[in-house]
């Protein structure tokens, strides 16, 4: 495996029982994504693409196969050893923000840092600078019923980098979002893999948002169907 | 284990802030268990009442004796022979005018409760000075003491509280007789302050008794040491009588009312489960309500065993505010409130409900059983649902 490998899938499947029958997602996938990477995944309504993402950020497991994160294999690890490879590994963007209703854009933020061993000091500069660099550092003290949907977007960002992991996952980032801030949000992904090397893989309906990504594959019928190169 | 115990207190932060969705669901688990500490403490607190004014009123250095099996005052009978045998014994306590022994006659009389207007018994007590002398905390609180040969009366405080028309002044009836109150006393809120105190010898007449008297109490030597009493008993075939120190007689009258205390326990349990049915229900709707936030932090990285004891801490929480609620509701309500029962001879033993710390606690205990129980089951289904599972419940 090449050292650029951050994620590596051999022979992955995925399948459900419903009853007596048994609905196969897909079958024996095989997938790499190097560091650095900003991948987009395509592909219509029930094609897997949410399951594949769940799969990579280790909140769902694969059916068979394997999966290698920077050598290491993932898919077997416990629930408490994937739950703490996902607080040092992983930042999540979702559809629908996911942010903590009762809490301030700050405290949000904060969040992955308390899995951590940082002094409070420590943490206050982290989400500073987190909010900072996505443009929010006024409204470090407004709820998230106090923000716009892209404003509430860009917390959950600063949320996914604070703790500075290797890998952010995407769950339809722009879902929620008009056309001027989803492409707002997506320059933002943009810059944090272009300045700042962060590897990002973003499942995503809309072809205008996977044009920020270097790379895109359609996901459809259990199979990807083309890859390309994104301009 | 700071990192623990930061995700711990920021998800029950969290669970606590966000209490206003759930507010109305929220709200009645914490009235159930108010509800339950509350009836739990009533009954408590009557019972602890009783029972302090029933030991209060019997002393350890005096004795009591009545017939062969009776089981209280109004079943005795002792005769001015027996009296007089009883006096002679050794073991018993001598002042100058000699031996510190007093009998006494206990009839039951009718008065009206000023709580339900209603007819209810009294006891008329009848002794003489040294018997008033012997109940060493008795006060008198306003008026005088009766005097000997006439029919006037003095009455307990409790009976002044409890009962209508017997105010310093007022003339009573019973029966044919009528008697004129000229004193109030105290004896420190035991169970003698519910009864009406007369001269013996006046009412042994009024009542066709002759010389007999149904009780015979006795100071003693020393205090508790029944044995010279006794052995005057086993040696006299003319004393066909029991003895016992006061202080256990009125013991043993005291513990015919912890049935309040099991009843109330045994009522609180029942309810308890009912208010646990509810408390679960709300528990696992705010599981259910939080659906999304458990699967984020989770994602995020926080441990189930957060999101347990989040979930268990807002359980917790609302269990605890009942429990004060209720706790703080007794307090106010019960707390030193008047009540009357009967007592061992068919009387109305006047008393007050009694909210000490050591109920306060059992109260709490209580709440806290609540909040455990109704906590536990569905803190364990948010640390354990998986979360893709948790993910689609939220969508």
């Amino acid at each position: 495996m090449s050292e650029d490998v951050l994620f590596q899938l051999n022979g992955v499947s995925k399948h459900f029982v419903r009853g007596k029958e048994e609905i196969s997602i897909f079958d024996n996938l095989d997938m790499s994504i190097e560091r650095g990477d900003f991948l987009a995944i395509m592909g219509p309504s029930g094609s897997g693409k949410t399951t594949l993402l769940n799969m990579l950020g280790g909140v769902d497991q694969p059916s068979g196969g394997e999966i290698h994160f920077d050598g290491s294999r993932v898919d077997n690890l416990r629930e408490s050893e994937l739950t703490r490879w996902r607080a040092h590994n992983i930042g999540f963007i979702f559809q629908f923000y996911n942010l903590m209703p009762m809490l301030n854009a700050a405290r949000n933020v904060e969040l992955p840092l308390l899995l951590t061993k940082l002094s409070r000091a420590q943490r206050r500069v982290s989400v500073e600078t987190a909010l900072a660099l996505v443009g929010l550092n006024d409204r470090a003290r407004h709820m998230p019923n106090q923000l716009s949907g892209g404003q509430q977007q860009r917390v959950a960002i600063a949320r996914a980098i604070v703790s500075d992991p290797n890998l952010i996952l995407c769950d339809e980032p722009t879902g929620d979002l008009d056309r001027k801030t989803a492409d707002e949000i997506l320059e933002m992904l943009q810059l944090l893999n272009r300045e700042h090397g962060k590897t990002i893989v973003m499942v995503t309906h809309d072809p205008e948002a996977a044009r920020y990504a270097k790379r895109t594959v359609h996901l459809d019928k259990g199979r990807f169907e083309q890859r390309e190169v994104a301009a | 284990m700071g990192s623990l115990f930061s995700q711990i207190a920021t998800v029950t932060v969290m669970n606590v802030r966000s209490l206003p969705r759930r507010l109305w669901m929220s709200l009645a688990m914490v009235l159930a268990s108010a509800v339950v500490v509350a009836i739990l403490l009533a009954f408590l607190a009557m019972a602890r009442g009783f029972e302090r004014t029933m030991d209060g009123a019997g002393s350890e250095g005096t004795a009591i004796l009545m017939r062969e099996g009776a089981a209280s005052e109004i079943n005795s009978v002792i005769s001015r022979e027996q009296v007089n045998l009883v006096e002679a014994s050794p073991g018993i306590a001598r002042d100058a005018e000699g031996p510190l022994v007093s009998p006494e006659l206990y009839v039951i009389v009718d008065g009206i409760k000023k709580s339900t207007d209603s007819e209810a018994n009294i006891a008329l007590r009848g002794l003489n000075a040294r018997g008033m002398a012997m109940r060493e905390n008795m006060q008198l609180l306003e008026g005088r003491l009766f005097t000997p040969g006439t029919n006037e009366m003095i009455v307990g405080a409790g009976v002044l509280r409890e009962f209508d028309g017997f105010a310093v002044g007022d003339e009573v009836r019973f029966g044919k007789n009528v008697w004129r109150v000229v004193g109030v006393f105290s004896t420190s809120g035991s169970a003698f302050e519910s009864e009406l105190w007369a001269d013996v010898k006046v009412i042994q007449s009024l009542y066709d008794r002759g010389s007999s008297v149904q009780t015979v109490r006795a100071k003693l030597e020393n205090p508790g040491d029944l044995a010279p009493l006794e052995k005057t008993i086993e040696q006299e075939p003319r004393l066909n009588l029991e003895v016992q120190t006061e202080q256990a007689y009125f013991a043993g009258q005291g513990k015919q009312l912890q049935y309040m205390a099991i009843f109330g326990r045994v009522i609180s349990f029942v309810m308890a489960l009912g208010a646990l049915a509810g408390a679960l229900n709300t528990m696992y709707t705010s599981v259910a309500d939080r659906a999304r936030e458990i699967a984020t932090l989770r994602a995020l990285g926080f441990s189930s065993f957060s999101a347990f004891c989040g979930t268990l801490a807002e359980a917790l929480v609302l269990a605890i505010a009942g429990g004060l609620l209720g706790s703080l509701a007794a307090f106010l309500f019960f707390d030193g409130l008047n009540a009357s029962t009967f007592g061992g001879s068919f009387t109305q033993v006047v008393f007050r409900f009694e909210m000490s710390p050591d109920l306060l606690l059992q109260g709490a205990w209580l709440a806290l059983v609540i909040g455990f129980v109704s906590g536990f089951f569905p803190a364990w289904r948010a640390a354990r649902l998986p979360v893709i599972v948790a993910f689609r419940n939220a969508a």
